[in-house]
């Protein structure tokens, strides 16, 4: 069946206008997904939804981004414990996210990988904090978890064990290397050292204040998950933000991309040896970070965007110093770039290093960042219609060659675009009110808020069934696609290599664990 | 041997010790100022040995008596290695026992020492460390021992001392064997004192860790003297290429007690312009892949035999 028809099927979807929520029997499920794939689409997200007492009793739901709009294909799950037909086949990504569905809620997938994802010892396989009325007890004393890695066998092969804790202050995240000699013949990843239960916890709290916990699931991505949890929630109320909101939203979204990209650009050169760019794009960057204390009170605007508007405007005044500032610091960035491009021993570090090519990229479903380096065009701010960008026509940053010296010229290209949007948005700030009333939503279908973030799509899908609460908040970082391709990309690398080009995804660890 | 000699070569031992970890603040200071950062104080070198002095140390269960060994050789190594140098006085009665040639064989020693405790404890990091230095080291050996012939065929002696000397008292010109040599000595320094661009000493990343990676188990007085060790490497190569390169000042046994007074002054000087230079040299340069080092520690051998061979046909 063509993707045309079932979108003439499918639900309008709450607060979306290019989007449809479509209900899928088993068969279907898989047969959709395949079509979204055939015609270059791309999974968002993947999550499973418990339904105590009621008829299905349970549900899995997939995100699918195809032809500019947002499809959600929902499966009914009459029985968690039998298990449904996995989209791991069409989309590899999807094989985590299953995993950590199991783990949270129980609903088992028919894929032969049934190890544990986001569950270590903590708390028992037959248990789901999903699924619990009450939180699950923490095992007292969790014991060593057997997880059993692939091995890699061979003559002169060994392992090196990477991690959770590491010799800098990063975040904990496992990293089997299989090596021989210096080259790496294989990388698993072991994830979830870093999860917290944000899940379990959104359940516990208001619809209306779910934002702040939103806005701290990863710290880099704020204002993305923020805009994409009141995104999801205006949709619920059939709300939306007054413009001058959406503009502020809009500026702070190009912001954060600016400080994580400053930092990374940063560390990268760190990374290879070249402490200079550290200490020049640290400065840049808390430069940038005091502008934004000056303008919107916040260094990191974690409590900017609130449902049905923002918290932190800037007057004219404010708002005009906030753009020249931006202006100096694309005028910086560009010079810094010039000396980044004349290092002879910077570039012979990043070229080459750690390549995705774009059809790979493309099977494995590579995406934002990493995927725009590796010559997959997807950007949400251009591709789909969704203010304020509509308005924009924001450049698309494109490389092909994949490699570290790629991820690196995306993230200047976006320095120097992010610094254009934001001062366009600056420029022409609509005027009117910070917010719109909002009231508790009606429960009802949910509701999916998408936001390009700094390293990719950012959703949230948000469902209510009693009103004012909360019944299934589902956060997603688009680490859970990209981390799987970093496996690919270090293959046949030198170790010493591997934290560079781990640098250069920059995935995160607490908005993957949750 | 001379009450005096006694004296340069007592005071040479204990200079250096001292010394070198004020070298190598210097050098980190220079660092910092050169990246735009406000640098560290000059002590903080001995800050940091007088605090994992006062730790207790932690062994690992598997750790043989080699690994808790291995820090007092290295050091010890690096103390003698001082002590036959001559970087204030070439009167040194102790260098008469060892030339040129059995320094680069006490450099090898702790090298040799430090793989081996690295790959005793059996940890990954520790013996990937051991690895790359031990392919640093065969590389960067020969380069040395090369300049050192150089130097060694001028002065008709491989007697450091009597090079320095010799080096020091023949009429000023342009050697071209030894400006060659020069380079090719600056590289093996960068590359045996774990420097940028062969490896990074600030870096956090176990992965691409050389010298560092060999640390990783070692706590509180092993690696306090293990550090001390390194900062003592750094200052004893800077005095060699003091010695081979810039001889001029070092105090002859002819020269008596003022000689040696006037000498410490120089020195200071020499090391402050080393400092600054190698900060300069590790400023500008990024890191080079593990497998460029080998073409980088090549350039040097290769730099190091056009010198001899600069030498042998011109006869400068």
């Amino acid at each position: 069946m063509a993707l045309q028809r079932r979108w003439e099927k499918a639900a309008a979807l709450a607060g979306r206008r290019a989007g449809g929520l479509l209900h899928v029997g088993p068969a279907e499920w898989v047969d959709a997904a395949a079509d979204v794939a055939a015609s270059g689409g791309q999974l968002l997200a993947l999550w499973g939804t418990l339904y105590p007492e009621s008829v299905p009793a349970a549900a899995v739901r997939a995100a699918l981004f195809v032809d500019g709009g947002l499809l959600v294909l929902e499966l009914a799950v009459a029985d968690p414990a039998q298990p449904y037909r996995g989209l791991h086949e069409v989309f590899p990504a999807a094989a985590r996210m299953q995993r950590a569905v199991t783990d949270l809620t129980g609903i088992r997938s028919d894929a032969a990988d049934q190890r544990p994802w986001l569950r270590h010892a903590a708390w028992r396989a037959d248990e789901w904090p999903l699924a619990a009325p009450t939180a699950v007890p923490r095992v007292a004393v969790p014991a060593a978890d057997d997880y059993p890695f692939v091995r890699v066998a061979g003559d002169g092969v060994h392992e090196v064990p990477v991690g959770p804790v590491h010799a800098g202050i990063i975040e904990p995240g496992h990293f089997r290397l299989s090596i021989v000699g210096e080259k790496v013949l294989r990388l698993e990843q072991r994830l979830g050292y870093a999860h917290k239960g944000i899940e379990r916890r959104f359940t516990e709290l208001p619809i209306l204040e779910g934002h702040r916990l939103a806005a701290r699931i990863c710290g880099d991505s704020a204002v993305a998950f923020a805009w994409a949890y009141c995104q999801a929630l205006e949709g619920l109320c059939g709300a939306t933000a007054p413009p001058r909101a959406v503009w502020l939203r809009g500026v702070y979204l190009e912001i954060e991309r600016l400080q994580n990209h400053l930092g990374d650009l940063g560390a990268l050169g760190n990374d290879a040896g070249f402490a200079f760019g550290l200490s020049q794009f640290s400065r840049l960057k808390e430069e940038l970070l005091r502008s934004v204390q000056q303008v919107f009170g916040q260094r990191y605007l974690l409590d900017a965007v609130v449902p049905g508007g923002v918290a932190a405007d800037a007057d004219d005044e404010a708002a005009g110093l906030l753009a020249a500032r931006l202006g100096q610091l694309a005028a910086a960035v560009r010079a810094l770039r010039a000396i980044y491009d004349d290092h002879a021993g910077v570039r012979d570090r990043f070229a080459g290093a750690g390549t995705v090519l774009p059809e790979l990229a493309r099977r494995l479903g590579l995406t934002g960042l990493a995927g725009r380096a590796s010559g997959q065009p997807a950007d949400l701010r251009i591709d789909s219609s969704w203010p304020p960008y509509h308005v924009l026509t924001p450049k698309r940053c494109l490389r092909r060659d994949g490699d570290v010296a790629a991820r690196v010229a995306v993230r200047f290209d976006e320095v120097e675009e992010s610094c254009r949007l934001a001062r366009a948005l600056l420029s022409e700030l609509p005027g009117g009110a910070l917010r719109a009333p909002l009231a508790a939503p009606d429960p009802g279908p949910p509701a999916v808020g998408v936001i390009e973030g700094w390293r990719g799509p950012v959703l949230v899908a948000l469902e209510s069934r009693e009103r004012g609460r909360i019944h299934r908040c589902h956060a997603h970082d688009p680490s859970w696609q990209n981390w799987p391709v970093l496996e690919h990309a270090v293959i046949g690398n030198i170790v010493p290599d591997f934290p560079l080009i781990n640098k250069s995804f920059n995935l995160a660890y607490s908005g993957h664990d949750l | 041997m001379t009450s005096l000699g006694a004296a340069t070569q007592l005071l040479e031992m204990i200079c250096a010790a001292i010394a070198a970890p004020a070298f190598l603040g210097w050098v980190n200071q220079c660092r910092a100022w050169l990246q735009n950062r406000s640098a560290p104080s000059l002590l903080q070198p001995y800050y940091g040995l007088s605090k994992l002095f006062r730790k207790d140390a932690v062994l690992a269960e598997s750790a043989s008596p080699l690994f808790r060994v291995a820090p007092y050789v290295v050091f010890g190594a690096m103390v003698v290695a001082a002590a036959i140098i001559p970087s204030m006085g070439t009167g040194l009665p102790l260098s008469m026992a060892a030339d040129g040639i059995a320094l680069v064989g006490l450099l090898a020693t702790a090298r040799v020492f430090l793989s081996l405790a690295a790959m005793d404890v059996g940890t990954a990091f520790g013996t990937l460390g051991a690895r790359r230095e031990m392919m640093v080291g065969f590389l960067a050996e020969p380069a040395l021992l090369m300049v050192l012939f150089v130097a060694a065929m001028i002065s008709k002696t491989t007697s450091l001392p009597l090079i320095a000397e010799g080096l020091a008292t023949r009429s000023i010109g342009l050697y071209p064997s030894l400006a060659f040599t020069a380079v090719a000595f600056l590289l093996v320094l960068l590359a045996e004192n774990a420097r940028i661009p062969v490896d990074n000493p600030a870096t956090h990343l176990e992965l691409t860790m050389i010298h560092e990676a060999m640390l990783l188990e070692y706590s509180a007085r092993h690696l306090a003297l293990m550090e001390w060790g390194s900062a003592l490497k750094l200052l004893n190569y800077a005095c060699i290429g003091f010695a081979l390169f810039v001889p001029w000042g070092t105090s002859t046994e002819a020269a008596g007690p003022a000689g040696l007074l006037l000498a410490v002054p120089l020195l200071v000087l020499k090391l402050g312009f080393a400092g600054v230079g190698l900060a300069l040299i590790e400023t500008l340069s990024a890191k080079l892949r593990v497998f460029r080092a080998p073409e980088f520690l090549a350039t040097a051998f290769l730099l190091a035999v056009l010198g001899l061979l600069v030498h042998l046909l011109l006869g400068t």
